[in-house]
This record gives C-alpha cells, structure tokens and sequence, in this order.
C-alpha cells in the first residue's frame, strides 16, 4: 500500500550545465530538500516554494514550478480538497496551516476606488507642500475645555484634553507576532524599525525579551490567554497595553507553540518551563463576558499608571455590537482583524471558513461607533491582509484610525508566503527558533528593510491624500465620500456606506 | 404639493456642489453705518468670480427703528406658501409690520419669487408656554416654516440684519433690493459660480440662521468625513454643500462646546504639527488637544470664510492658503475680499495685507455685545433643518 497518496506540490529543477556543484542550496534548505552526492539532489516532495535556494544560488540554475498533474475535472471537489482528505486519511488530524486565508473571496479592496481633485479644488503636491500622516492613537474627549490663561492666551482647563494617547508618525503600525512564533531577530528588526519610524511594533503574547527593553516606547505589549510574559515590570514598559481576545486568522481558538520551539530564551520571556508546550486557552477564563472585559481593562490601566489599553478582537458577525462594548467598558482602542490576518498556526479550516473581511468590520464598527456618539472614545486599527498603501488607504477612508501590518512585515524580511510557519523550519529564519536558521535575519539589515517598506507606503499615502486635495490624514479618515465601488451589489454599497462609481 | 418651477434642496442634495466663488466683508468697528452701495461695488469689480446664478449680501444694523425684533426675509413660490407662513407669524408672534420687500425691476434678474419680510416679536404667552429662549423659539418655527410649509423659506431671521440673495450677479442683486437705500455698520457679499444649476433663489449665499450668516469661497475636500462627524452630535448635512459644514462646526465649537473664536478657528485652519511641535508647552497642550479631538472637523482644502453676526464679523482662509483673501484698513473700517481690486474699488485702504492661513481676521464693532450667538438651546437636527429647509433634516436624531 501506498503511504500517501500526495503527489509532490512542486517540482524542483537544477540545470546542471550552470550548476557549480558549490552545495549552498543544500546548506540554505530548512525543509531537507537537497541531499549531495557530487551534485546537489532535489526531495521535489519536501519543497515549499520559499524560494531561499533559489535567492542563493549563486549560479541561478534553479527553478521551482508547479507540479501540475492533472485531475479529472470537478468544480466542486477541487485539488486542495481531495488532497486535504487524503492527509486526514493518513493521519487522522487537524490540518494546519500557516499565514492568511488563501481561498478566492471577494477582495473588496480591490472593488473600491479612491477619488481625485479636478479643477474645482486644488490637488497638493507632497513634495513641495506639507502632507501630514501624524496620528494619535488612544481615547479623546468629547471636546476640548480651554479657560483663559491671564495672559490673553488659552490653557487647557483642569483635567481637560486628550488623555494618555500614543503619537504615531504615520498610521500604519506592525502587527503582533510573538516571539516564538517568530525569531528573537525579527523582534528586534521590528523593535528597531518602529523606533526609527515613530510607530508600533506589538510584541504579541509571548512576552517582552529583555533585549527589546531600549525600544519599549514603542512597543504594545499584548495580554492573551495565556498571559505569557504578563507581569507588573512587563505592563509598565510598554507604550500601550493589548488585550488580544481573537485573531483573524483563527477567531474563537487558542494558540499551541510547541515545546520544541521553547528554548530557554523563550521560556525566560514567556516565563514558562522550557521544552513544555505553551497552550493559550481559546477564551481568557478571566473574560467570559463584557463585564468581565472591563475589568481586566482597568485592572490593567492601574497596573500601568494608565497607559492606553486597546482590545484585538477577530472580524465576526455581531463586530460593531462587540466593539461598541468594548469601547464603553473602557478599551482605548479596537483592533479588528479581518479573516484575511495571518498566523504562525492555525488549522486550516479555521483560517479559511471563520470569520468576515475587514472592509466590512471597519465599516460597521466605524458606523456604529458614531451612531452611539462615542467614536471619538477609541481609536480604530485595522488589520488582516494589508497589502499595499492604497489598502492602508481604502481602510483609513472606510473609518480605521491606524493599519496594522504583519504579513507585509514578514515579507520585507524575506518570508514568501510558503504557508509552513508551523513546522518551525522557515528558510529565511523568522518563525523558527533553530539558531542556525534564526542567524540568517541580520536585525539591523531587517530593520532597514522595514523602514524602507514603511516609509514607501507613508510616501504614497501623501501622494495619495495630495491627489485628494487633503494634507492631513485625518481628512481622509471615515471620508468615504472620496471612495466608490465597482462590482458590489447595492447591498454591499450600503454597509460599507459608499457609493458606487458613477454617484 | 410639489412645486413645479422652483427645484427645491432636495433635488440639489444627492450631488456634491462644486464651485468657486468670490466674497467680500466690510465692517466699520466704530459702529457707523455706510449703505450698501460700497458692498455692491465691491462685488461688481469680482463680477468674473461668478456666473450670475448666485448672489447675495447680508447687512447688519440695518434696521434701527425694529433693533430688537426679529427681521424675517420671506421667499415665496406663491401666494398659498405666503398664507400658510404668515398663519403661522400671526399664530406664534407679534407682527410689528410686515411688508413686501422693496425691489426694483433689474435687467438680468429673472422670474423672483415673492419677496416679504416681517419684524416680529415671540407671542409673550406662547413663548412661555414653549418653555424656551425667545432664539431657540424663533428657530424652531425656521424649521418648522422651511419643512413643513411647501414653497416658503426663511432667508433670514436675525436681530437688526437681513439677507439679499437671490438667482443672478450680485451687483444686480444688490440693485434688485435697492441696497443703497439700507444702511449698516457690517456688510458681507458674495458671488457664486456654481458648476450645476440648481437655479434657486434660496441656495445663494449668505447662509443664515439667527444673526449669524456664512458666505464661503471654495470646496471642503474633507467634506465626506466634517459631515460624518456632524452626524454624530445630531447635525445632518443634507444640503450637500460646503457652507452647510461650515456652518455647523462653527455652530458645534462656538456655541455648543464654547471654544473661543480664535480656538475655534484653529481647529478649523489647524496649524501644522511641525509649528505645533514648537510651541511653548502649554500652547503645545491646547494645539494638540484641539488638532486631536477636533481632527474630524477640520475643514481640509481649499477655503475663504466670511461670517457676519451683529458684533462684527471674522475671516478665515484653509490651512495652506489655497483660495484668495485680501484684507485692509482704512480707519476704523476693515475689509476683506478676495481679490485687493474689490477693497481699491469702495476705498484707498491706509493698509493692506494678506491674512495667513488659518489666522483669523477679526472686526469687533465697538460697545456691541460678543460672543455670536444668542442663547440658542435647540438640538442640532432642528438646527440643522432651520438652516436647509429641508424635512429630512427633521428626523428625530437623538444622539448626544
């Protein structure tokens, strides 16, 4: 008998005219790909498609393709399926997988379009004119209460203005991945990029390595399930405070880093027993209800000396009601990720049937927020398949406050979308914790990297408000006006509150 | 019940109106009063600014023989409207006269509607019985005149002022009312070219409600998102113009959440953060308050604001400058236009400059009672529908 019935997904070809026999794509392969024997021998079955042989070799004589057998037609049964029922055949488990949902729903993002200036109004050059992507994270108040300062001038009065908020120098953050599920070295590039940016990176659940103490200003600390890492010093260092309830990716489950992936750095930062499995139960046993939440929130503002405290949730169905609660028991900020979010694991069938994309929960919670006249209480990050500036865009019209980005992060340091986060092998180093993979991220190389992702995106985000006529980004934030659809249907157009081109 | 000839805001509001326009305000701080004719002439030279399918003025301290009743200018499509409001003036006030307004026949103003204007007082047993201030009374029945009595609307309804607008240039709508004949301490102008044509006479400006009124040169790109936000303290911007925003920031900073004039002008015209990040720590701590709450208000892009109100009047143009505003003085008069020729037309100013962007030009008439509003308590959605003449405005929005 067969032991699976799992053709290969690639193949891997080696022109051995050009080949120099130097062995490097043997040494680079975290998936055991290649063995030598005077010449470098494809595994095509072991292969993801990270592409890290093929970045390397020096004499660019390797190439990955598709294995593209062929199956009998069926629209219904399509490859992936039978082959997940084939692997749950041969093994009898829950399919995992890493990174975001890769099934072909609706893009909405790509069914919206920005509008420009003719004419009537100016469009701005960012070039030659001050184009402003300044933006503060965290609670206001209602209004601002000024008395007279004695001098002809103003004061805030007593207890007036904007309470504790962290500045951002443009809107777009780094998303939480916790070390563990990615390397010390990606934390660091991370930690490093933000500080050099004026932004966020959030250390997610698995707690704040001590190397990363010089950048803790900007930096979110995050208190999941698990409450990995959670302790008095840990809350205090951090610029904001993250209640991680969900995850786009996997809404509704828990987290499972395996024992092997806990070494002793990530056991002293995640302050558990090294070699044991760190397990993040689905829901905080603490938090069985909204009241429960505005608990933990205070608890943790007093714990803090009131630093900001924002609340992750995954995009389901009822997220304008959930986050309209979360705003009044108290979060200073929501942070909706849509189900298009990446994870280091997730079973497969979480990742691509749990819950709704992003537009449409920034669009509602957004929404709702201003009907009940408390948008102003918390800010709005979106997240969950950022992809480019004009996403960062379309979601900042559509209402969010900030973007997150984690996937596009990941990216910029060399990931490739391969989906294997899980099997702790990652070519390029970054969510493995083998010291021989992690060496491959030079932190500062990576921070350089990201600031150059960063700074690409911003400057297109000036060059995009420019084109609206706007120099401040909190001109074009909940302007929904300046989108309009393509292809939605009248009901789509209604909640996501645009009109269709042509209006 | 629809009229047939004169499009109403409702079929104006499903489209954005784009258009540029040009604006004047002259106000003399020692309180003298100087007719109209100087404010025509200043809009006559910014004929091109226009394209005769808008103009108006409002003037203030023009009628001291009523200064403490309420001046209603009247528009009526016909004579059913005129009855159905003046029902509701004899219901509701004391009408101390009421009177057609003096116009002339002028060459390139067309078909008007009929033009009436009332100077009341609140019944003294209805306004008490309505429990409010006589200005929240005298808006509620604005409102309930422009939504509910089809074919009326209230141009303007202020102490001692009055708005002249109407479908044409403004040097020929000022000759209409026969504006050198009234004689004011404050006046503002306004000549519109908008690119749609609605081709009514209630969409020109100024804007008014009470004794303030707005004319406004340019287009708020952040118009999508200032509305949003409005809605969200009850206001609804069905007009879909510019002025209409405008208008209602001014009314939620000033009057509702008391800023001061000049803070509210800077949150309306932010500073850069770049300047802010400058400032000494306590101006740093209002700024970035005001920028932060007020963000959502901020009036981006292109403007040049005039509002009028009985103790003065204040200018303001967008945070980079984007449209023109010339001011200058001659003595005690100030004046601000978009363009120096309209100012060198009406007087050879002692000075003249060019106000900064976001810094307000204020003129403060001497021994007249500031801040701008009267003690209006009203909720915004009445506001909003007094202002617009609409009854969608009407729906109740409890919010705040």
């Amino acid at each position: 008998m067969p032991t699976s019935f799992i053709q290969p997904e690639f193949k891997v070809k080696i022109d051995y005219d050009k080949c120099h026999k130097c062995g490097r794509c043997v040494q680079q392969c975290g998936w055991g790909v290649y063995s030598f024997n005077e010449r470098p021998i494809p595994d095509d079955s072991k292969c993801k498609a990270c592409h890290r042989c093929v970045t390397f070799c020096p004499a660019h004589c390797i190439s990955i393709e598709k294995n593209n057998l062929a199956f009998k037609d069926s629209d219904n049964w399509s490859p992936s399926l039978r082959k997940a029922v084939w692997k749950q055949a041969d093994t009898g488990g829950v399919l995992l997988t890493g990174m975001g949902n890769d099934k072909p729903y609706t893009k909405i993002f790509d069914h919206l379009v920005l509008d420009a200036c003719q004419v009537t109004n100016p469009s701005i050059d960012p070039l030659r004119e001050p184009m402003e992507l300044r933006t503060y994270l965290g609670r206001k108040p209602d209004h601002v209460a000024v008395e007279s300062d004695g001098a002809g001038g103003f004061k805030l009065a007593e207890g007036a203005g904007m309470s504790n908020n962290v500045k951002l120098e443009t809107p777009i953050i780094f998303s939480p991945m916790s070390y563990g599920s990615v390397s010390l070295n990606v934390h660091k590039s991370l930690a490093m990029a933000a500080e050099h940016l004026g932004t966020l990176m959030n250390t997610g659940e698995g707690g704040l390595h001590a190397d990363l103490y010089p950048y803790q200003d900007n930096i979110i600390v995050q208190c999941a399930s698990g409450r990995f890492g959670v302790n008095p010093d840990y809350l205090q260092r951090g610029a904001a405070i993250e209640i991680k309830v969900g995850q786009g990716a996997k809404p509704g489950i828990g987290g499972h880093l395996p024992g092997e992936k806990i070494n002793k750095e990530v056991s002293t930062t995640r302050m558990i027993p090294q070699g044991t499995d760190a397990i993040s139960p689905a829901p905080h046993h603490d938090i069985y209800s909204i009241e429960d939440l505005r608990q933990l929130i205070y608890a943790l503002k007093e714990a803090s000396g009131y630093k900001p405290v924002g609340v992750k949730i995954a995009a389901v169905h009822n997220v304008a009601a959930i986050a309209s609660g979360i705003v009044r028991a108290g979060a200073d900020y929501v942070y909706l990720d849509g189900f298009k979010g990446g994870t280091g694991a997730a079973p497969q069938i979480i990742r691509d049937h749990i819950g709704i994309p992003l537009e449409i929960a920034i669009a509602v919670v957004d929404q709702r927020l201003r009907e009940e006249g408390i948008r102003n209480q918390a800010s709005i990050i979106a997240a969950g398949s950022i992809r480019s500036s004009a996403d960062a865009a379309k979601a900042i019209a559509l209402g969010a406050d900030v973007v997150a980005i984690g996937s596009a992060a990941l990216m910029a340091l060399g990931c490739h979308l391969c989906q294997s986060c899980h099997t702790g092998c990652c070519s390029w180093g970054l969510t493995t914790q083998k010291p021989e993979l992690t060496r491959r991220l030079d932190p500062e190389w990576g921070a350089e990297r990201l600031v150059n992702l960063v700074h690409a995106w911003s400057h297109e985000l000036q060059e995009i408000l420019g084109a609206l006529g706007v120099n401040a980004v909190e001109s074009l934030r909940g302007s929904r006006e300046r989108l309009r659809s393509i292809g939605l249907d009248e009901q789509m157009n209604k909640i996501l509150g645009v009109k269709p081109a042509g209006l | 019940m629809s009229s047939e000839t004169r499009p109403r805001y409702r079929e104006e509001s499903p489209f954005k109106i784009h258009g540029g326009c040009g604006l004047m305000g002259l106000c003399d701080e020692s309180g003298a009063r100087f007719s109209g004719e100087d404010a025509i002439q200043a809009m006559a030279v910014q004929h091109d600014r226009g394209n005769g399918l808008g103009g108006g003025f409002a003037g203030y301290g023009i009628y001291p023989e009523f200064p403490d009743h309420f001046a209603f200018h009247m528009m009526y499509h016909d004579i059913r409207a005129k009855e159905e409001a003046e029902a509701i003036f004899d219901q509701y006030f004391l009408v101390d006269l009421a009177e057609p307004m003096p116009t002339r026949p002028t060459k390139g103003i067309g078909e008007a509607p009929l033009l009436w204007r009332y100077f009341l007082t609140p019944d003294p047993d209805k306004l008490e019985a309505a429990e409010m201030s006589a200005e929240d009374f005298v808006v509620h029945h604005v409102m309930r005149i422009n939504s509910t009595v089809d074919g009326a609307f209230v141009a303007s309804c202020g102490k001692n002022m009055g708005v002249f607008k109407g479908v044409g240039y403004p040097e020929e709508i000022g000759h209409f009312f026969k504006l050198e004949e009234y004689e004011g301490h404050t006046w503002t102008g306004h000549n519109r070219f908008p690119t749609n044509t609605p081709g009514w006479w209630g969409g020109a400006h100024p804007f008014a409600l009470l004794d303030w009124t707005i004319v406004h040169n340019g287009e708020i790109s952040s118009y999508g998102i200032n509305s949003r936000y409005l809605e969200q303290f009850g206001y609804k911007c069905t007009l879909g113009t510019d002025t209409e925003v405008a208008a209602y920031l001014f009314d939620l900073m000033l009057r509702r959440h008391k800023l001061p004039l000049a803070l509210a002008c800077k949150a309306l015209a932010a500073p850069l953060w770049r300047d802010i990040d400058r400032m000494a720590p306590e101006e740093q701590a209002v700024m970035r308050s005001l920028r932060a709450v007020y963000g959502p208000g901020m009036l981006n892009g292109p403007f040049a604001i005039v509002l009028g109100f009985n103790g003065g009047m204040v200018a303001l143009n967008d945070r980079i400058k984007l449209r023109p505003l010339v001011a200058a003085r001659k003595g005690s008069r100030l004046m601000v236009a978009s363009e120096e020729s309209a100012i060198r037309a009406v007087m050879e100013p002692d000075t003249t400059w060019m106000p900064k962007a976001g810094e307000p030009t204020v003129a403060r008439v001497e021994g007249m009672e500031w801040p701008i509003h009267g003690d209006l308590h009203l909720p915004a959605s009445e506001i909003s529908c007094a202002v617009t003449g609409t009854n969608t405005s009407c729906d109740s929005v409890e919010v705040s």
